[in-house]
């Protein structure tokens, strides 16, 4: 029996041409990990192009996992493991990588042509590269061959089951057995027998390798202790998966049928994905001809009395403006999903950003102000769907939920919650008819907390009314044009979202104390990296402490005191400063902007310098 | 049991702000008269416009109403009907707001068929933003936004309803009282979408410019009523019939009484014949009005839901689809 080492936790990555099967590799991997009670956090990281050149740097698709027996809350700064499938994969990631991580490279695929179309001169394995790392060779396309060739496949069909006899090795690196894997393989492969086979074979073959050939000389299996978690029941969830379970939760909550129409755009489109395999819980999906029919249909769904759902990242975004301000006018209720991607125009479409801010608060004509929030994490998008379902519909608003690429796709344990523990949610239903005003304006007289009006759609008897995009009277609920009026309904428009505040939780903090001398707020999939940031400093007796935005229009009601009570704010965003220009507009205190627009996530790393750096540059007592 | 309803009770209490002697009148008129005739419940009926002179219509029929925003009305209308199957769902759109803006939800609201009577006024100008000229205007329309005169082929929208895949398409004048009343019914008893075009007189922008066959003394000439199953002839004396030319592959005008055997049989699922008989040039031919195309087939609305795997009933639970996938235990 081989030696093991253990580690409280440890970040892999797995780098190939986009067409070898990383994301799959990588996502069976996790599942493992999830059955052993780690707790883990996943990061795939993909080229825009479905099949771009073989072999070449821009065609790298890489899948980044952490897994801990310690709380894990980002996909790592650095990985302690690399797989690299080609000398592309190598030199892309090779900068990213811990010093004295292992890497294991497919040796195959070092051949001179592979090397020049990655950029390299000479071969990095020879040329003193490498030194530092722990650097393990396998033929692995070849050993894969063998491995598959009793079963008669083509070269090429033999060669793609080279992803699980990596995946073989990479378990037998980590310590575990192969019989979930294969349990998947041969449930997928069903009826592709000789598929299945190739597969499963592949996957052992790799596995054996680990444990036969010389590689154990060079690679000591780790292993890593299952985590501690809250008792509970369990299972893997992704953001895009949490959304929609969230919305489908939300209609349940308020019975109520759910419309998602969208146009397919990265990294929008898993919602629909999702949401078109949630069909039993009530909910319909519709793929409309472009961005606008989407909100617009969605929008027609409201006025029907169905909870009306679209989604899209921010070029889609943008092309729903005017309609949000229609949902707007028409007081229906709407939930706006924008998965964000870098920008600006068509822009990074598979890379993480949180750019899209200043176009949830304020990118629409006229004084149009809607709730957001955001999401921060992959199993958070489930509550953050049933909060924004709960505003638009006690509220009679739509409401953008921000979630990013980041989150779409990254996946975390998550404790499955207790449904019956979630408080439905209220709908502004029809009134009885009153016969002393007129039909049209019983559609428009509101609840004067909330500002809702009244939710009647067509199909109830004897309330017909009229809804529209043209401004209408505060009272009658019929056309105006008039001065006066317009600008109580501007109030109005605007005190509705203003009463939302006085519905949501009070800001809670994260970490620290309620006065002291840096806060440090952050909103969205940043969560991660800033709480082991912030954790991190703090155990070394800084005085930092944390908070972390759901609510973004309107702020929690305290947020502003809790502001009062330190010397400086700091505010960490993967954009140029967007929140930091709403918290200096709205408290008028002048934060330190710290962003980042790579389209890579925050590296913890990075933020505790920041962190430790401004704490070092304010003198004691300074006032902010 | 209540009364049945007349026009009147689906009109509303808004005073109607088109311009003296617009075509539009006379539409609102038809169409409240035809919904009472049809049987129509208020509650049950919904009209969706767009933006434009046309689009201001919901305002004025008391059912439920949205005036949505510049074309987009069939997308909304396709919303509201995939939601509740159960309702009537007009949709009210002009030349400008169906064919240029909204000309892409137009063609997809007809392609798949979705349930909705769909009333595409055409006066061959932007009337709300006062005289542009429009994507049917023809060649050499002068206007603000064309001094010169347009130069800018027009659109012909019974050809693009057809290309697009209606199902039904049907033409109108907005004073033939009789006619509209006639499409529309026809229009509301096809399930699936049904485009109705109708020719309306702008009075302020595009006065007359339909003149040429709307004119009273040119009626009889210049108009033919399809009626399905019924030869197609027109004239002051009906003396005049359509006939089919196999060497040209065109329709043409033929003496009826002389060639009383070679006239045309209106048959409205002729799809070839259809859009021969839209695009008739005038004035060598009379304009064709009725149904002129009518096939059946299973609407969108009905498709949607038969294929839905509960037929958008909450046939299961949030509990047990949380659940299905690997889970495991923490004591």
């Amino acid at each position: 029996m081989t030696s093991k080492t253990e580690l409280e936790s440890v970040v892999i990555r797995l780098a190939g041409d986009s067409g070898d099967g990383m994301q799959l590799m990588g996502s069976q991997f996790v599942a493992t990990t999830a059955k052993l009670g780690n707790d883990f956090a996943t990061f795939p990281d993909y080229p825009a192009e479905i099949r771009a050149p073989v072999g070449t740097t821009f065609g790298v698709s890489a899948y980044q996992v952490n897994l801990g027996s310690v709380s894990i809350t980002t996909a790592g700064d650095e990985p302690h493991v690399l797989v690299a499938f080609n000398p592309a994969a190598l030199k892309v990631n090779l900068a990213i990588i811990a010093k004295g991580a292992t890497i294991l490279l497919n040796s195959d695929a070092f051949s001179s042509r592979n090397l020049t179309k990655a950029g390299y001169t000479e071969d990095p394995r020879t040329s003193g590269e490498l030194d530092g790392y722990n650097v393990v060779e396998a033929d692995i396309g070849r050993l894969t061959l063998e491995a598959v060739k009793e079963l008669g496949l083509s070269k090429s069909d033999g060669g793609r089951c080279k992803n699980l006899w990596a995946l073989g090795l990479l378990l037998w690196m980590f310590d575990r057995d192969i019989k979930m894997v294969s349990e998947w393989v041969s449930n997928k492969f069903a009826k592709k027998e000789v598929i299945r086979d190739a597969n499963l074979a592949a996957l052992q073959a790799g596995h054996i390798y680990g444990e036969a050939s010389e590689i154990s000389a060079y690679v000591t299996p780790i292993a890593v202790k299952a985590a501690t978690f809250p008792p509970g029941e369990y299972r893997s969830i992704m953001g895009a998966e949490a959304l929609a379970l969230g919305l489908a939760a939300a209609a349940e909550k308020a019975d109520r049928k759910m419309m998602f129409c969208g146009y397919p755009i990265t990294p929008a489109s898993a919602l629909l994905h999702r949401l078109s395999q949630l069909g039993e819980l009530g909910v319909g999906t519709f793929q409309a001809e472009d961005e606008i029919a989407a909100v617009c249909s969605a929008i027609g769904a409201a006025f029907g009395g169905a909870i009306g759902v679209t989604a899209s990242s921010g070029p889609g975004i943008a092309l729903k403006a005017e309609a949000i301000g229609l949902a707007v006018n028409t007081e229906l209720p709407l939930i706006i999903v924008n998965a964000q991607r870098g920008g600006p125009s068509t822009g990074l479409p598979t890379k993480t950003e949180q750019s899209d801010l200043y176009q949830a608060v304020y990118g629409r004509n006229g004084d149009t102000p809607i709730p957001v929030v955001a999401t921060r994490s992959p199993g958070d998008c489930f509550y953050v769907a049933i909060e924004a379902v709960r505003i638009a519909l006690r509220h009679m608003t739509p409401v953008i939920i921000l979630t990013d690429g980041y989150l779409q796709n990254a996946a975390e344990p998550w404790e499955i919650p207790d449904v019956d523990a979630i408080e439905p949610i209220a709908t502004n239903d029809a009134p009885a008819r009153d016969e002393d005003v007129e039909r049209q304006q019983q559609a428009f007289t509101r609840n004067p907390d909330t500002g809702g009006r009244p939710w009647i759609s067509p199909g109830t008897l004897d309330l017909m009314h009229r809804v529209g995009g043209i401004e209408k009277d505060i009272v009658t609920g019929h056309i105006s044009y008039d001065g006066e009026n317009h600008s109580a309904m501007s109030d109005l428009r605007a005190n509705k979202v203003k009463s939302v505040a006085d519905f949501i939780p009070l800001q809670e903090l994260e970490m620290g104390e309620t006065k002291g001398r840096l806060l440090v707020i952050g909103w969205g999939s940043t969560y991660g990296p800033i709480y082991q940031a912030v954790k991190a400093v703090r155990e070394t007796g800084a005085d930092v402490s944390y908070v972390h935005l759901t609510y973004i229009q309107p702020f929690c009601k305290n947020l502003g005191d809790i502001i009062n009570g330190f010397d400086q704010v700091m505010v960490p965003e993967m954009n140029m400063g967007q929140l930091n220009t709403l918290l200096k507009d709205r408290f008028s205190i002048d934060p330190i902007s710290v962003t980042q627009v790579t389209g890579q996530p925050f590296r913890i790393s990075n933020l505790k310098k920041k962190i430790t750096a401004a704490l070092k540059a304010m003198q004691p007592g300074e006032a902010a | 049991m209540n009364a049945p309803l007349t026009h009147k009770d689906f009109t509303t209490s808004q005073e109607v702000r088109w311009c003296p002697g617009c075509g539009d009148y006379a539409i609102l008129r038809v169409v409240t008269k035809t919904l009472a005739e049809i049987g129509a419940t208020r509650e049950n009926t919904a009209f969706v416009s767009g933006i434009g002179c046309s689009s201001r219509f919901p305002y004025y029929v008391e059912s439920y109403g949205f005036h949505t925003i510049h074309g987009r009305a069939p997308a909304v209308a396709t919303g509201l009907k995939l939601t509740n199957p159960e309702l009537d769902v007009w949709v009210v759109t002009g030349d400008g707001d169906g064919l240029s803006i909204g000309g892409n939800h137009l063609l997809h609201a007809l392609r798949r068929n979705v349930d909705l009577n769909i009333l595409l006024f055409n006066n061959e100008i932007y009337g709300l933003t006062k005289g542009q000229y429009s994507p049917t205007s023809r060649v050499g329309t002068r206007s603000p936004s064309s001094p010169g005169g347009s130069t800018d082929m027009p659109l012909v929208p019974g050809q693009f309803a057809i290309g697009a895949g209606s199902k039904f398409y049907a033409r109108a004048i907005d004073t033939d009282k009789v006619g509209l009343g006639e499409v529309l019914k026809a229009s509301h008893a096809h399930k699936g979408a049904s485009m109705i075009e109708i020719y309306q007189n702008c009075i302020v922008y595009n006065d007359n410019v339909f003149g040429g066959f709307t004119d009273k003394e040119n009626v009889k000439d210049s108009q033919i009523k399809l009626v399905h199953g019924e030869p197609m002839v027109f004239g002051a004396e009906q003396n005049k019939g359509l006939a089919f030319d196999i060497k040209t592959m065109a329709i043409t005008v033929v003496d009826a009484n002389k060639h009383a055997d070679e006239i045309l049989v209106h048959d409205e699922t002729n799809k070839v014949i259809a859009q021969l008989l839209i695009g008739m040039p005038r004035p060598q031919f009379p304009v064709a009005l009725g149904v002129i195309f009518h096939q059946p087939a299973d609407p969108f609305d009905k498709t949607y839901y038969n294929n839905h795997v509960s037929g958008m009933k909450r046939t299961g639970n949030i509990k047990d689809v949380l659940r299905k996938t690997t889970t495991w235990k923490v004591d």
